[in-house]
């Protein structure tokens, strides 16, 4: 049965659906799967923060019920998941990391999770995360750090390092993460997988925890780009429950997945960003995005260098405009109505609850980024810093206006490194937040991109990601270029980039 | 600070000192639901039992606008005479407070759907014009309700319990420029604003805007000045709900101003609490206190772009303005200039018009609203619409009276009958027995008409046809259209007619 771990989901769903395997064979296969390699926080993989064997086995079973009544099944129906604990789930808990949150369960299913229910998606259960999706590595976590199935002295990357580590670990063949600042396309990117940011709106946030509000955006994590896709498509489209979800139809994405794999690129216009390359971008790195830039053109992209001038004011300006919301955005955690409570013996007011509660509640990296954010909305700073911020995300937005005039999409290495050992990068949150330099611009103009891998790095063999950028709701693109890659390097590789990472057989037992 | 000393008197007050005010009136929109989510916004449910995650702020939530709110906000925008933006947001207002789920308030700050308007009102029989500085909507907080301290503040409380069902409310606040009318009326100028607002309120049909409920809430900013001097330092005086209570507290602030002035102290920029029992003002929160609230653009929600289509049709639905409204309706009810302004300052505009179209004449329903019910109103504290009596109440009394079926006396004791939960007029009059047509003398004289009308019923009834008294009752009724007490009637004319 350890087979079905290793099948795309596209296969699987074909599988179940056909009645060669039943979903709930499948289901199992990845539950025992998560058993043996998933472990604790103390040793495995660490992925997953809650497995709903019961309710993921239950949901399977309904699929397959749905089938044997000859009921007509979805494109993905019977294939598990693996769920951001980002996004609420009315039967599970949902911490967002941290343990201020600690046992919450929602009293709902986000729209997210809705879609995922609806298509007979198996949500096995949720995964491990940075501390409110702040963070590159999982450091940031309050339940323990989420392991690289690469290297298990590395970082998974993050926020969303275990929903990639499931996916490179084959503990499912299907996530969703969310990216803020590269939540998605980070942990891709280390862990050889591919994830996809999509248009900001393109996914509805309504039970998404906010991070930050104007940047977080939901989107598909998969092995390859086609089950990408088809997850893609399951949860895209209109909500008129958040109101910045765009009310446009959702690009065919796996009709361009499918062209993509013709590996046919004439005619496309790549733009290589000028700004996102050179001085403290890791020589594996450099040299992995320079072969993914000739088989671009060996696939008959033509290739251009385009200049973004102000991609380089990108982080700062995120780092004004992330803390701000996120120090609104977190204040709701309070004690008050759900959650952690700290100090209510009696003695106490409201206020020194309230006060206890975020002191104990809050990790280190939480707290920093409120009183960056709370700073930088203060009477007098306002306008010197939100106010600038804002101004440096709309010449970010032309920028990208401008070189899309020039090309149809942009290319850049994901990460300036690949994974890094754990521990190396918690004392220097600077250094930590050089991670999301290539990845950040999309989410301030709220664009699509997406990373695909791209090999291994010669001098430590790690995972490389390729990233591609987009135009707003030009999602199809990403689609067609990863999926040209990618079927490029299957031949070149003869199979995955994954089939290269090691087993972790019992690693977690 | 506590004042010790004798305030001096408003006049003496105003004799070194020029006013300059400024009201911030919180309008609670009636809209079927909230703000931002379905809940409904039914007044005294169980607590917490019309919430939702977003009202509740829960994880993940997201707002979502209702259009109705933003509709009732452009109306009352036109209806005061504003611009409506073309493009506006809505804002984040950050502070901690328990009954607010979120710990942020969603409202607006420098972009408000509506700005620079005024609306003219009459103090004093003169006309004065009220700049409207902006109109914005924002959501209402939870309740809190603080147990076991003395005054039901949180101060000295053992616990708080909170409801959230009125949190996401759409409110919306109208904010005045700084009024600076003549120092005599200034007090009569801050009660005639809120109570034309109300007026007008109600007359969009957006709100009931009845105060004692919260409907419509009014904070009273005061400051005084040497005349021709720089504004000075001004005091917030918080949730002055009644407009009786607008008056006094301008005028107690003025006073009690001038004292400190006077005296050569300085005004504290700061809240202060209106006590409607001694018509004083405390000291609330200081200003200087006041915490950064930290605005910035709501990034959940959407820029609210109204078209000037649709502001051109909400501006073809408003009504006539109070002003021409008044006029109208004074003309039409006959009452002097001094009659019209008795009812518009008892805030019963509404009330007799509604009486009025219910079937009672202008002066009997002004009669009744600004006697009898005023009374007893104010003796129990509450407004007029809650003193017990409804529209229909008094309109059917003054059709009682028409028919002739009560005098008065009479009538005055059924109102007095319904005011005293005794039931309807209907039910009062005949519990108390008090249609004229009972009277024994009005229904003998109809009693006596039926028998010399119709001598030939009347012998067969003599005869001992019991059967035919119902043709004598049927002409009784007849006479005193209805009124007469049909048992009573039997009675009678078996007395007559058998003995
Ligand atoms: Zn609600």
């Amino acid at each position: 049965m350890s087979g079905l771990t290793r099948r795309t989901a596209a296969e699987l769903a074909t599988a179940v659906k056909a009645g060669d395997v039943s979903a709930v064979e499948v289901t199992q296969a990845h539950l025992d799967r998560i058993a043996e390699v998933d472990g604790s926080a103390e040793a495995g993989v660490h992925a997953f923060l809650h497995v709903d064997t019961d309710g993921a086995l239950a949901a399977a079973a309904a699929v397959d019920a749905r089938r044997a009544a000859g009921e007509e099944l979805g494109p993905l129906a019977g294939v598990p998941l693996a769920l951001k604990d980002v996004i609420t789930t009315a039967d599970m808990p949902t911490t967002a990391g941290s343990r201020i949150l600690e046992g919450w369960r929602p009293p709902y299913d986000a729209t997210v999770t809705r879609r995922l229910r609806d298509a007979g998606i198996v949500i096995l259960g949720k995964t491990n995360l940075d501390e409110f999706a702040m963070g590159s590595s999982t450091e940031n976590s309050a339940f323990g750090v989420t392991r690289n199935p690469w290297d298990l002295t590395r970082i998974p990357g993050g926020s969303g390092g275990g929903s990639a580590a499931s996916l490179a670990a084959y503990e499912a063949p299907l996530a969703i993460g969310t990216d803020t600042g590269g939540s998605i396309r980070q942990p891709a990117a280390v862990t050889g997988t591919v994830g996809v940011k999509p248009t900001y709106g393109g996914v509805s946030r309504y039970g998404l925890i906010a991070c930050a509000s104007s940047l977080d955006q939901a989107g598909p994590c998969a092995r390859t780009v086609l089950d990408a896709a088809l997850l893609h498509t399951v949860i895209a489209g209109h909500d008129p429950l958040d109101s910045t979800s765009i009310a446009q139809p959702v690009p065919d994405v796996v009709a361009a997945a499918k062209r993509g794999a013709e590996g046919d690129l004439t005619g496309l216009r790549v733009g290589v960003v000028k700004e996102l390359g050179g001085e403290g971008y890791q020589a594996g790195v450099e040299a992995r995005f320079n072969d993914a830039v000739a088989l671009l053109s060996k696939l008959g992209a033509e290739v251009v260098e385009v200049s973004c001038p102000h991609f380089t004011y990108g982080l700062a300006a995120y780092y004004l405009i992330l803390p701000s919301e996120v120090s609104s955005n977190l204040a709701r955690f309070d004690a008050m109505r759900y959650g952690l409570r700290v100090g209510d013996d009696g003695s106490r007011g409201a206020e020194e609850v309230m006060s206890l509660t975020r002191g104990q509640g809050f990790g280190a990296e939480a707290k920093r980024r409120i009183m960056l954010g709370t700073y930088a909305l203060s009477s007098g700073y306002y306008d010197a810093y939100y106010g600038q911020a804002q101004k440096v995300r709309t010449l970010i937005a032309r920028d990208f206006d401008a070189a899309f005039a020039q090309v149809d999409v942009l290319v850049s290495p994901t990460t300036p490194t690949t994974a890094f050992p754990i521990g190396e990068k918690v004392d220097d949150p600077l250094a930590m937040y050089m991670n999301d330099l290539c990845t950040i611009p999309s989410n301030l103009a709220g664009n699509a991109s997406a990373s695909f891998p791209a090999g291994l790095a010669d001098e430590d063999g790690l995972p490389v990601g390729l990233h591609v950028m987009a135009p707003v709701l030009a999602d199809d693109r990403l689609y067609l270029v990863g999926a040209a890659v990618e079927s490029a390097y299957a031949a070149q590789w003869g199979g995955t980039l994954l089939e290269q990472a090691p087993a972790l057989e019992g690693i977690g037992q | 600070m506590t004042v010790t000393t004798a305030l001096p008197s408003f006049d003496e007050a105003i004799a070194t000192y020029e006013p300059v005010m400024g009201m911030e009136v919180h309008v609670e929109l009636g809209t079927a639901t909230k703000m931002f989510c379905g809940c409904s916004t039914t007044f005294g449910g169980e607590p917490n039992s019309q919430v939702c995650p977003v009202c509740l702020g829960l994880p993940g939530s997201l707002p979502v606008v209702n259009e109705i709110a933003v509709e009732s906000a452009i109306r009352i925008g036109l209806a005061l005479n504003c611009s409506i933006a073309e493009w506006c947001r809505f804002a984040r207002k950050n502070y901690f407070y328990p009954d607010m789920p979120k710990n942020f308030q969603t409202s607006q700050y420098d972009e408000p759907i509506a700005f620079d308007g005024y609306m003219d009102v009459v103090a004093d029989g003169v006309e004065y014009r009220i700049g409207i500085e902006r109109a914005h909507m924002e959501e209402d907080t939870g309740k809190s309700l603080h147990v076991g301290g003395a005054t039901g503040r949180i101060h000295g409380a053992s616990h708080s319990l909170l409801d959230y069902n009125r949190s996401g409310i759409p409110l919306i606040e109208i904010v005045t420029k700084p009024i600076e009318v003549p120092a005599e009326v200034a007090p009569a100028v801050a009660r005639a604003y809120v109570t034309e607002l109300r007026e007008l309120i109600r007359a969009l049909g957006v709100s009931e805007a009845r105060m004692e409920l919260g409907q419509l809430r009014c904070d009273a900013n005061v400051s005084l000045r040497l005349p021709g001097a720089a504004y000075g330092t001004r005091t917030e005086t918080k949730n002055v709900n009644s407009l009786r209570s607008v008056e006094r507290a301008v005028t107690y602030e003025i006073r009690r101003q001038a004292s400190v002035l006077s005296s050569g102290g300085t005004i504290v920029q700061e809240t202060r609490h209106w006590h409607e029992d001694t018509g004083e003002t405390t000291s609330g929160r200081v200003k200087e206190e006041a915490e950064d609230y930290r605005y910035f653009p709501e990034p959940d929600l959407v820029p609210i772009a109204p078209s000037r289509e649709w502001v051109d049709e909400l501006r073809a639905t408003l009504p006539e303005p109070p002003s021409v409204r008044r006029a109208r309706l004074q003309e039409a009810w006959g009452f002097t200039d001094l009659e019209m302004r008795d009812v518009v300052n008892a805030g019963a505009l509404s009330l007799v018009f509604d009486t009025v179209a219910a079937g009672a004449t202008a002066g009997g329903a002004k009669k009744w609203w600004l006697g009898e019910v005023a009374r007893v109103a104010n003796e129990r504290g509450v407004a007029l619409e809650d003193a017990g009596i409804s529209v229909a109440d008094v309109a059917r009394v003054e059709v009682l009276i028409g028919e002739g079926a009560l005098n008065d006396k009479l009538a005055r004791q059924v109102v007095e009958g319904v005011l005293a939960g005794e039931g309807t007029p209907d039910e009062v009059v005949a519990a108390r027995g008090l249609a004229v047509v009972s009277d024994d003398s009005a229904l003998g004289a109809a009693v006596d008409d039926a028998i010399a009308a119709q001598p030939d019923v009347a012998d067969k009834i003599r005869a001992g046809n019991l059967g035919a008294v119902g043709a004598l009752i049927g002409a009784i009724m007849k006479a005193t259209k209805g009124q007469a007490d049909a048992k009573r009637a039997r009675e009678l004319i078996l007395e007559r007619l058998q003995s």
